[in-house]
């Protein structure tokens, strides 16, 4: 079945919902967000921590989501959920699948927000076992906040970003203790005061000029051997370990199509792209305004 | 049907126990199957079957154009083979048959190309073809400079083991033969096996354990073969990696040993691997800095855009080597006893013709099989690319719009695959079983977005 929408938007997250809100209130006509997850708002939805919305009106992750799908929908988007762009049907036409079949849904313009997500263990070629208990920040997140899942006791983090000391949140939210953060920067990527507090009051060490050289264990993860940058290794017992950062962009959709993708553009005309996509990492805010922006450029004549 | 993970085991005797459900064990239990007479079980010291050396292997159905010609391998590969391919076909286990090409990287390897045709011919595998290098270049375009040629072996496959060893066992198990899981043989005598669950009397007994095979022969006083484990490191690459190559690049073997593949995989990967090392510790699964880095300079001449895209998975594998160029399958009648040795990388290939050369074995020495059934087929559910998956199906997601939901977003497996592999005869005992047979958490996220998701169901179901 083929379908036609003013502006189809993939990704329900703070760039998508926020491009569509604006398409949707100027007037763009028909604008459709489709998101492959069942529930709509992207990488917030798992975000249990405060620091989303505006200084006035500070919200939390799950809050801050809710209210970017409210305003889409009131704005007049259509939000549809569970269902997958899977690949293109032509230059301005996708198809896509969910729970009632496929479907291929041609637009005038197509929003490419499908975000990023952190590089997993394997592709950082970190040697060792394959036990469980390995985890990046998103899929850490998920476990604990949308599902309770118990994770385990002891946790090593790798990275010292902020979505890594906000992934030590979490793994002490669920109950577990964070036994390190260990980076191979000089000191950590976050802000003095959060790096201060979770080395001072929480004294979770920090170990800087270190890599992660090999994961222990045989079904479960019995603990991580670090190398310091002069060749020195120790061994640190824990049962999870966490990899933070590092972002990478979910572009299989813009490489099906043979797109190269740029702030707000990409090489194929009327399809354009927002959001961590374009700049894997960055803030939820950020994102929106690329939302913002890109929601301006389709709008132009 | 009988599948057990704990508790005790069945008092009353059976009449062949099978040590090991890797792909060889499963695959004489489907044998013992056809018998109803015979009261079967096999032991498995894991908590799923294919966990020791099936499970990581470089994925071939090999036509043993270049085994030991005359050898026992090379006749159970050749057997195998066929028998494999036919039986992939009824019961849906992924395979596509690519072909093989041995890229000569110097005049040594170019020189070894005409020889190892001579050899395939003595296997009798006589469609090989020698290419030169414009035509090795059309097939692969994006080979790395400097091949001279190559040798075309257009039998060689890609498979799924996975689904392979499943569909053996859940045969195996529909059929009547018992399935112990988590069920350690840690002493062994004639008729006896003192596990980590109890004690099991048999009349016969079928070493099948893989890289433990030798250790368990000894405990019946056969010091015949050891085992050395030797340890095969494989990197799977992003699937944006599978437009770069079309065939199975095997390396050309010479004096100064043998090379490292590159291959698509049935998942719609590729795979670049592996490394051969001897080691003592038939435990040491872990992939290592020096191996990965050997195998990215190794996979960098051979496909060099390769290297450009992101890695999945990293895993390694045991094969279980010995001091033989040769399986070593050999039967005690006076202890009622059978080994299944050195079964190497060919395991996989060859695993239906070695099960039925052992059971052709047993009646001449002593074991009444009895009558013979034909088996039901078993249907298995396609993680190959090559085919349909379940999201691509308009009447399946028309009937059960379960398999139109998504769970695994990389690999694109719905909530019905999943559902289905948890409520099946043989279900994971772990996300990792449940990654085997239904390539959910596999893809390039690892979990990213729908590791929760997937333990979710997976716990809910376990209860």
């Amino acid at each position: 079945m083929t379908r036609q929408v003013d502006v189809l938007v993939v990704g329900a997250g703070p760039a998508g919902l926020t491009a569509a809100a604006r398409l949707a209130a100027s007037g763009a006509g028909r604008v459709e967000v489709l998101d492959r997850e069942q529930q709509a708002g992207g990488v917030p939805r798992h975000c249990a921590h405060g620091g989303f919305g505006s200084w006035r009106r500070p919200l939390t992750g799950p809050a801050y989501a809710r209210r970017l799908v409210e305003t889409a929908l009131s704005a007049g988007a259509v939000v549809r959920t569970g269902v997958t762009a899977l690949d293109w049907a032509g230059p301005l036409a996708l198809h896509t699948v969910g729970p009632g079949g496929p479907e291929t849904i041609e637009a005038r313009a197509i929003v490419l927000a499908t975000g990023a997500r952190e590089r997993p263990r394997a592709a950082r070629l970190v040697p060792g076992t394959r036990p469980a208990g390995v985890y990046t920040t998103g899929e850490l997140q998920q476990a604990v906040h949308l599902f309770g899942q118990r994770i385990g006791t002891r946790a090593v983090i790798v990275g010292a970003e902020p979505v890594s000391y906000r992934a030590a949140d979490t793994v002490r939210a669920s109950g577990a203790e964070v036994v390190a953060l260990v980076t191979e920067a000089e000191r950590a990527q976050a802000s003095l005061v959060r790096a201060q507090d979770a080395r001072l009051r929480r004294r979770v060490p920090l170990l800087t000029g270190a890599t992660v050289a090999e994961l222990l264990g045989h079904g479960r993860l019995s603990g991580i051997r670090v190398r310091r940058r002069d060749g020195r290794t120790a061994e640190l017992a824990c049962d999870t370990v966490v990899f933070t950062g590092d972002f990478v962009p979910e572009n299989e959709l813009a490489r099906r199509g043979g797109l190269t993708v740029d702030a707000g553009t990409t090489s194929r005309p009327g399809v354009f792209a927002a959001g961590g996509l374009t700049r894997p990492g960055e803030s939820a805010a950020r994102a929106a305004r690329a939302g913002v922006q890109v929601a301006a450029a389709v709008m132009r004549p | 049907m009988t599948v057990t993970t704990h508790g005790p085991l069945p008092d009353t005797p059976y009449d062949v126990i099978v040590i090991g459900a890797g792909v060889v064990g499963s695959a004489i239990a489907r044998a013992l199957a056809r018998h109803p007479r015979l009261r079967t079980a096999v032991v498995e010291a894991q908590d799923d079957m294919g966990q020791g050396s099936s499970k990581a292997n470089t994925a071939i159905l090999h036509t043993g154009f270049d085994a030991v010609p005359g050898s026992l391998e090379a006749r159970l590969v050749r057997e195998g083979s066929r028998q494999l391919a036919d039986y992939a076909a009824e019961s849906g286990i992924p395979v596509e048959p690519v072909g093989a090409l041995l890229v000569a990287w110097d005049e040594e390897q170019r020189a070894a190309l005409p020889r190892l045709a001579e050899k395939a011919e003595r296997n009798d595998y006589k469609e090989t073809r020698l290419l030169e290098a414009a035509e090795l270049y059309d097939r692969e375009p994006h080979l790395g400079p400097g091949a001279l040629g190559a040798l075309h072996v257009p039998g060689e496959s890609i498979i799924c083991p996975w689904t392979t060893t499943v569909a053996y066992a859940t045969q195996a198990v529909r059929h009547g033969v018992d399935l112990h899981l988590n069920c350690r043989v840690e002493k062994l005598s004639q008729g006896l096996l003192s596990t980590n669950r109890g004690a099991l009397h048999t009349r016969w007994i079928i070493n099948a354990a893989g890289l433990h095979t030798d250790t368990l022969d000894r405990d019946l006083g056969h010091d015949d073969f050891t085992v050395t484990p030797r340890r095969g490191q494989l990197i799977v690459f992003d699937k944006f990696a599978r437009a770069l190559v079309r065939h199975i690049l095997l390396p050309v073997p010479t004096a100064l040993g043998k090379g490292v593949l590159v291959a698509p995989t049935v998942y719609g990967n590729v795979l670049l691997g592996p490394t051969a090392e001897d080691l003592d510790d038939k435990r040491a699964t872990q992939s290592t800095a020096d191996g990965l880095t050997r195998l990215r300079e190794q996979g960098r001449r051979i496909l060099p855009e390769l290297l450009d895209e992101e890695v999945t998975a990293v895993y390694a594998g045991l094969r279980a080597a010995t001091e033989y160029d040769d399986y070593r399958i050999t039967a005690h009648p006076e202890q009622a006893y059978l080994t299944v040795g050195g079964i190497r990388s060919t395991g996989l290939t060859a695993s239906l013709a070695i099960a039925e050369y052992v059971i052709g074995q047993l009646p001449a020495n002593g074991l009444e099989l009895g009558p013979s059934r034909e088996l039901e087929r078993v249907r298995m559910p396609n993680l190959g690319e090559a085919s349909p998956r379940p999201y691509q199906r308009p009447d399946l997601i028309a009937a059960d719009p379960d398999y139109g939901t998504l769970v695994c977003h990389c690999e694109r497996v719905s909530r019905g695959e999943i559902r289905d592999a948890l409520a099946s005869a043989i279900p994971p005992g772990s996300l990792d079983g449940l990654r085997r047979r239904t390539r959910a958490r596999g893809g390039r996220c690892q979990g990213f977005y729908c590791g929760a998701a997937v333990r979710q169901l997976f716990e809910e179901a376990r209860g």
